[in-house]
């Protein structure tokens, strides 16, 4: 691969203008829209093969998504596009305002492996909504899908201006010696670093989806098996707990630990049966490096004797079943790196308010989650934990919503995406003005007078009768 | 490590985590003390500008004072309406759900300022971080010295002082800053300080925002109406020599002009400058000066390629005992001269002619994005085609300079001019964490969202995914497999 001959090419095909239009937006949407109608057993079989994703999950959670969003651009592609008419104020009057979102340029989407097609097409749908030429790079990790994303984008998107480089390390870092005009990047915290750091070399903004722990605050008076599901759902039910805001752990008190327990096992007997490591409905871990990092969290000796469920694994086929630690120590390896796998610790507090303060002594998350249905309790949760999102009473479910931003704060990233706010994060929102040469104010020029500055004074604060007495000189 | 600016940040995060720069009452009270910071001391300002930077006081009130006593006042009327959580439409398929968008404070923001806009540009991006409820730090140019002075000793006796504090110092004060952790850095300066500042940045995941500059063009296209060519050449001499005297990153870097109509425009443009600024360079009133040695070389050093000093067609003398430098109009400098490849950021004005006012958008495009671009024509055709052929941070038809103060457009570069826009409710958003909110409830459970998975709940959730609620419906009834459409098959 030869970094800087595709960006150039790229910049050709951008230069000549024809990813800004309309119809040229349409048509690669509508190309994306077909390899996800076209290649379902594909995608899917891609999928199983680097993760044992299951078929339905893989379905909803990435060949879905993925229509959908396109689905979504496409029937607001034009009003997204629309210049939006802002109002001027005296002081520049008369005029007319607009500000017109613009393509950036020539993009790189850096994508995850954990959800290789979505976390792939997603943003890429965002890029070519605003117009953009874009370079795609899956994770290796899931190599299947990263090969199967290359065939069929050459086979139905315009090569001229839509790329995907395959690659590990090496290539990574060739393509971000170039210069961007726009970098987004889903993945972790210590490469996020790298890909912001060669970033500022060519003053290439930046969107960066991370991770970090996202918790669950359990309250009591609820429906726990509706909270149990919910949660299952969102943890092991996402990917075996590899995605990004899959609930991390759980805040709840002393006096709820055994109903939640009871429910938890309950419902996780249903969902993926007596045996879960042969369930069919549960993906493996991705890689034996994972699942050595996940070992390691489970041998850790503050940790051994925390198992109350599962905790089984079978290295040969990477499989670890649902686990569930309780009380373990803050200080554990566990509590202190993101688990991103089938691993969930339970936390007792005293008083479940006092999980905010616990969440807040640790670094900003992607996601945060609240079951209660204590009102007051929901309020304070809303306005005092800074996450990318919250959501009460359910998990995972805010990524599915377009008109919600997804994306993170401070350890868990910054710019968002989905929707129209991936359109934004993929464009340039410019400022236009439009005066006519008439009304021109002689105060804005020297030679500078008394007169002139109380006039310029009314002018700025809008001051209308400010503005007339200065004119008439009282 | 000296350790105060540890300790400055230790304080700001105390007070952020108290929760008290949240409530509206403080973000209106810190707004309300600005204002009468201003008022209060409007001729201490006016006096340390004019030392710094030579500003006459009108200058300084329409570029500085005022500009902030806007955008003060306007975040006072506005800030409780950009605080109140936006709504989120949700589909069916959630009900019952509510989504919001919740705007809240980044934390412990730094604000790094330029000296060219030393109170504007200290303030203006204060007022944005202030009204979305962080803490912040100061930190004014050491270029503008009675300007950081000024501040240093007037915030903390108007802004609340555990909140808000001036860090005055040079580069290894910067340094300092750089090494710790912020929730954003909100810097206005050059693009070589520009890439520091990320590159430090990147390392804690600090999101940042960058206000650089670039050589802001302006197309002049042949004005027939002599009204119309004096108004656009009065402002193209309000654009270059008006703010700072060229010190300004949105001020004109040069002129575009068809071969033919650049006589015109020359000869204009001196009467122009006579009037504004007089003719003698020791006696030239309302005109900044350079701001220091180092500026008034580099400034200088342009104009001494042999090449281009033999483009000069008006002014090109200088006064360094007093750092001033004459206004000056140069006719087609060679382009690959210094003068034409660096942002000037002083009173010269290159001139340079095309056969045709429609290269411009060629010429502009081979260069790096400009933090503006300014075009004086009344031919639609041409606006629409700079309009969507060019690019830059903002775009102005037939006046310069204006687009800053108007509080509806964002102001913010793009490509080589900076990323991130403040001023007005943009201001409020570069300084917030837009966080996604969603309530469900627990009463309603849909069965199919839940493993062990089957044939009936991948049909479920397709028809969720397409909101195809007629579908779901028949689905639950058991009565799909009857009406299947063709749409699926």
């Amino acid at each position: 691969m030869d970094a800087e001959a595709i960006v150039k090419e790229l910049r050709g095909t951008y230069g000549t203008g024809k990813t800004k239009s309309y119809e040229w937006r349409v048509s690669q949407l509508k190309a994306l829209l077909k390899i996800g109608e076209n290649h379902e057993k594909e995608i899917t079989g891609a999928l199983y093969s680097d993760l044992s994703k299951p078929e339905l999950e893989a379905f909803i959670h990435e060949i879905s998504m993925m229509k959908t969003a396109c689905k979504l651009a496409l029937k607001e592609l034009k009003r997204w596009m629309k210049p939006e008419k802002v109002k001027t104020s005296l002081t520049s009057f008369p005029s007319s305002a607009e500000i017109v979102p613009e393509p950036l340029g020539v993009v790189l989407v850096i994508s995850a492996w954990n959800y290789p097609f979505l976390l792939s097409l997603d943003p890429v749908i965002g890029a070519i909504a605003a117009g953009n030429a874009v370079v795609l790079k899956p994770s290796e990790i899931a190599p299947a899908t990263s090969s199967v994303l290359a065939k069929l984008l050459g086979q139905y998107m315009d090569v001229s201006a839509i790329r995907v480089v395959e690659g590990a390390v090496p290539e990574t870092t060739a393509l971000l010696e170039q210069k961007w005009d726009k970098i987004f990047y889903t993945g972790n915290g210590k490469v996020g670093r790298i890909v912001l750091a060669a970033a500022a070399k060519h003053l290439t903004p930046v969107v960066l989806e991370l991770g970090g722990k996202s918790p669950v605050v359990v309250d009591s008076n609820i429906d726990y098996k509706i909270a149990v599901r919910r949660i299952i759902a969102g943890k092991w039910g996402c990917n075996n707990g590899q995605a990004c805001i899959s609930p991390d752990y759980i805040i709840t008190t002393k006096e709820n630990v055994p109903k939640l327990l009871d429910a938890m096992k309950q419902e996780l007997e249903k969902f993926y049966g007596k045996d879960p490591l042969k369930s069919g409905d549960l993906s493996r871990i991705v890689n034996a490096n994972h699942f050595q990092r996940l070992s390691k969290l489970l041998d850790d000796n503050k940790v051994v004797d925390k198992v109350v469920h599962g905790g089984q694994r079978d290295e040969n086929n990477l499989k670890i079943s649902p686990t569930i630690l309780l009380d373990v120590p803050e200080d554990s390896l566990i509590m202190k790196e993101e688990i991103f796998g089938p691993l969930l610790p339970i936390i007792t507090v005293n008083n479940v308010e006092d999980s905010i303060q616990f969440i807040n002594a640790r670094e900003k998350p992607l996601a945060a989650y609240l079951f209660t249905s204590n009102k007051k309790l929901e309020e304070e949760f809303v306005m005092n934990i800074s996450a990318g999102g919250l959501l009460i009473n359910d998990t995972t479910l805010q990524v599915a919503l377009s008109t919600l931003p997804f994306g993170g704060v401070g350890e868990s990233g910054m710019g968002s995406c989905h929707g129209k706010f991936s359109f934004d994060s993929f464009s340039h929102k410019k400022a236009v003005l439009r005066r006519s040469f008439a009304g021109d104010v002689p105060a804005r020029y020297p030679p500078y007078t008394t007169g002139k500055a109380r006039f310029l004074k009314a002018l700025l604060n809008g001051d209308i009768i400010g503005l007339i007495r200065a004119l008439i000189g009282w | 490590m000296n350790g105060v600016e540890e300790d400055v940040l230790g304080e700001l995060t105390t007070t952020f985590r108290s929760g008290r720069t949240r409530s509206v009452a403080w973000r209106k009270a810190q707004l309300q003390a600005i204002l009468k910071l201003l008022d209060e001391n409007e001729e201490e300002i006016f006096e340390a500008l004019k030392q710094d930077l030579g500003k006459h006081p009108v200058e300084s009130y329409r570029d500085e004072v005022g500009v902030v006593r806007k955008s003060a006042t306007n975040a006072l009327r506005c800030v409780e309406k950009w605080m109140a959580p936006q709504k989120a439409p949700i589909p069916l398929v959630l009900f019952p759900a509510r989504g919001a968008v919740v705007s809240e404070p980044l934390g412990v923001v730094l604000i790094f300022v330029s000296w060219n806009f030393p109170i504007s540009l200290t303030l203006d991006p204060a007022i944005g971080a202030i009204s979305a409820g962080n803490t912040i730090v100061l930190k004014p140019s050491e270029l503008a010295p009675k300007c950081s002075s000024v501040l240093a000793n007037t915030i903390p006796r108007y802004l609340d002082p555990e909140a808000i504090k001036v860090v005055e110092g040079g580069q290894d004060v910067s340094e300092q800053l750089l090494q710790l952790k912020w929730d954003k850095i909100f810097f206005t300066g050059s693009p070589r300080v520009g890439r520091l500042i990320m590159s430090a940045a990147a390392k804690h995941l600090t999101p940042v925002t960058l206000e650089l500059g670039g050589k802001c063009p302006t197309i002049l296209d042949t004005l027939s109406s002599s009204y119309d060519l004096q108004v656009a050449v009065k402002r193209i001499a309000g654009g270059k020599w008006g703010p700072c005297n060229g010190q300004a990153c949105i001020g004109i870097d040069y002129v575009l002009v068809e071969t033919q109509f650049a006589p015109v425009l020359i000869e204009l443009l001196e009467k122009i400058i006579k009037s504004f600024y007089g003719e003698n360079l020791k006696t030239l009133g309302n005109l900044a000066r350079i701001v220091n040695k180092h500026h008034f070389d580099r400034v200088h050093n342009l104009l001494k390629d042999p090449k281009v000093a033999a483009s000069v067609v008006y002014g090109g003398s200088v006064d360094e005992e007093n750092m001033v430098i004459e206004p000056t109009i140069l006719l087609n400098p060679p382009l690959d001269a210094d003068i034409m490849a660096e942002e000037i950021f002083g009173p010269l004005l290159p001139i340079i002619t095309l056969n045709n006012i429609e290269e411009s958008i060629q010429f502009i495009n081979s260069r790096p994005k400009p933090l503006a671009i300014y075009a004086f024509t009344k031919n639609d055709s041409l606006k629409e085609k700079i309009l969507q052929e060019t690019s830059s941070g903002s775009l102005t038809f037939n006046d310069a300079m204006i687009q800053f103060i108007c509080d509806t457009l964002p102001f913010g570069g793009v490509g080589q001019s900076g990323y991130g826009r403040y001023h007005g409710k943009f201001s409020f958003d570069t300084f917030s964490h837009e966080k996604a909110v969603l309530h469900r409830s627990l009463l309603i459970e849909l069965e199919s969202r839940y493993p062990p998975w089957n044939n009936f709940k991948m049909e479920f959730v397709r028809l969720a995914y397409d909101y195809d609620y007629l579908g779901l419906i028949l689905l639950l009834l058991g009565l799909r497999g009857i009406f299947r459409t063709n749409r699926r098959q």
